[in-house]
């Protein structure tokens, strides 16, 4: 599992912009902050020694995009880190495999289940059970699939392997 | 895309690049424009949100390249420039994309055959020696399999199911098939392009997408048309009657409202 690209031995200045960037939860499920998302790349001075902030997009057309750039934005501003620079970068491109454990969790506890490696290896965020069918390969945003549970009958939301 | 690395050397101008860029992103802003035109009429809700979402990525596709060219450009022009405030023949989509969507089986047949091409087109440009496209490329080439999956797998029920529907995606097929030539024969500036690295190897995007698009045919139980030869140039801003009203409705706020934001 790849972890957020939170390094470990991040100094003070660096582990307090991770910080306020988990306080940046997603706009469209509020559950999860844009880092366990794994849209937050990079925390890191560049050849100025200013801090840049490096995010990539989830999806090309996410309308989620802009609006995260902007409340990370003012959230970064309101914290004292108007220096910081916000840069947004495409490579390499945003992948399921990024979304951290907890964020994992915390999607499945809020009803959203989370595709295991392959696509359609999906468990029912209800019931546990693996009896579960693809109702639409598209869902409510661009990164999650409608799925139903046959053992249970909840119908539920997925997050897409991509 | 082995020849790629190989190739570079050759001389490759701005205004080349542009044309090149253009050519991918009006293809992916005219076929999400298509689809969004469905939006609250898709036969059922989850048909409805999967062509919505579609439509979604391909625009999103369509502003990372055009705000691309517009940095080659350097003329000040951004991708909402680009997109709302050029005419049809300043378009470069292919023609295929322009095409109207008739019923169901017409949207998703025209929608199978884009997209293989982009999944094919986008997948040799991860090689792309200009770099910021192979960045775009590697995003656009996970959409686009999704994409894929989503028309093939239509093309498979409704070829593959009732008669109606059978009757219904071979009259699309028939009516549809003249526009692929132009996707898949190069002319002298995709040729050009190959040579400096920056777009896919002469034959090769025919050569998979032939493969791609026959092994489904063959699952949907659909007869191949014949190979049509047909002189559509919208990749060189040449277009069918239909790009005029698409484009109508697209630029209208922007055009009547000029530099209105949200």
């Amino acid at each position: 599992m790849v972890e957020a690209a939170r390094p470990e031995g991040a100094d003070g200045r660096e582990r307090q912009i991770w910080r306020v960037l988990e306080s940046v939860a997603d706009p469209e499920i509020p559950v999860v902050n844009i880092v366990e998302l794994g849209i937050v790349r990079q925390v890191r001075a560049g050849a100025d020694g200013r801090l840049r902030v490096r995010i990539t997009p989830t999806y090309s057309g996410c309308p989620a995009t802009e609006v995260i750039a902007r409340s990370i934005r003012e959230t970064l501003d309101q914290s004292g880190c108007a220096d910081v620079m916000l840069e947004t970068v495409l490579w390499p491109p945003w992948s399921s495999q990024w979304l951290s454990d907890s964020g994992r969790r915390k999607l499945e506890a809020f009803g959203i289940a989370v595709e295991r490696g392959e696509p359609g290896q999906v468990a029912c965020p209800r019931c546990a059970s693996h009896q579960v069918e693809c109702i639409s390969e598209f869902g409510s945003t661009p990164c999650k699939a409608h799925y139903r549970c046959r053992e249970c009958f909840e119908p539920f939301d997925t997050f897409k392997c991509l | 895309m082995s020849t790629a690395a190989e190739a570079g050397s050759a001389e490759v101008s701005r205004a080349e690049r542009i044309e090149y860029l253009l050519r991918l992103a009006d293809t992916s802003l005219v076929a999400g424009q298509r689809l969004g035109e469905l939006l609250g009429h898709g036969p059922t809700l989850e048909e409805d949100l999967a062509l919505g979402n579609i439509s979604l990525d391909l625009i999103g596709q369509a502003r990372l390249l055009l705000a691309l060219a517009g940095r080659i450009e350097d003329k000040g022009r951004d991708e909402d420039a680009l997109a709302f405030r050029r005419d049809a023949p300043q378009f470069r989509n292919m023609s295929l994309a322009e095409q109207p969507n008739e019923d169901f089986a017409a949207t998703i047949v025209r929608q199978c055959l884009l997209d293989a091409w982009q999944l094919e087109t986008y997948e040799s440009l991860t090689g792309s020696r200009e770099e910021a496209l192979a960045d775009i490329a590697h995003k656009a080439v996970k959409e686009c399999r999704y994409h894929w999956r989503f028309s093939a797998g239509w093309l498979v029920r409704l070829g593959d199911g009732t008669e109606e529907s059978h009757a219904r995606v071979s009259a699309a097929l028939g009516a549809l098939w003249r526009f692929t030539d132009e996707l898949l024969t190069p002319d002298a500036l995709d040729a050009h392009m190959a040579v400096c690295g920056i777009g896919p190897a002469p034959g090769l995007i025919r050569e998979r997408w032939d493969a791609r698009v026959s092994a489904v045919l063959a699952e949907a139980k659909l007869q191949k048309p014949p190979h049509q030869h047909y002189p559509w140039h919208g990749k060189r801003g040449v277009h069918s009657e239909h790009l005029g009203h698409l484009l109508t409705e697209m630029q209208f706020l922007p055009r009547t409202y000029p530099g209105v934001t949200w």
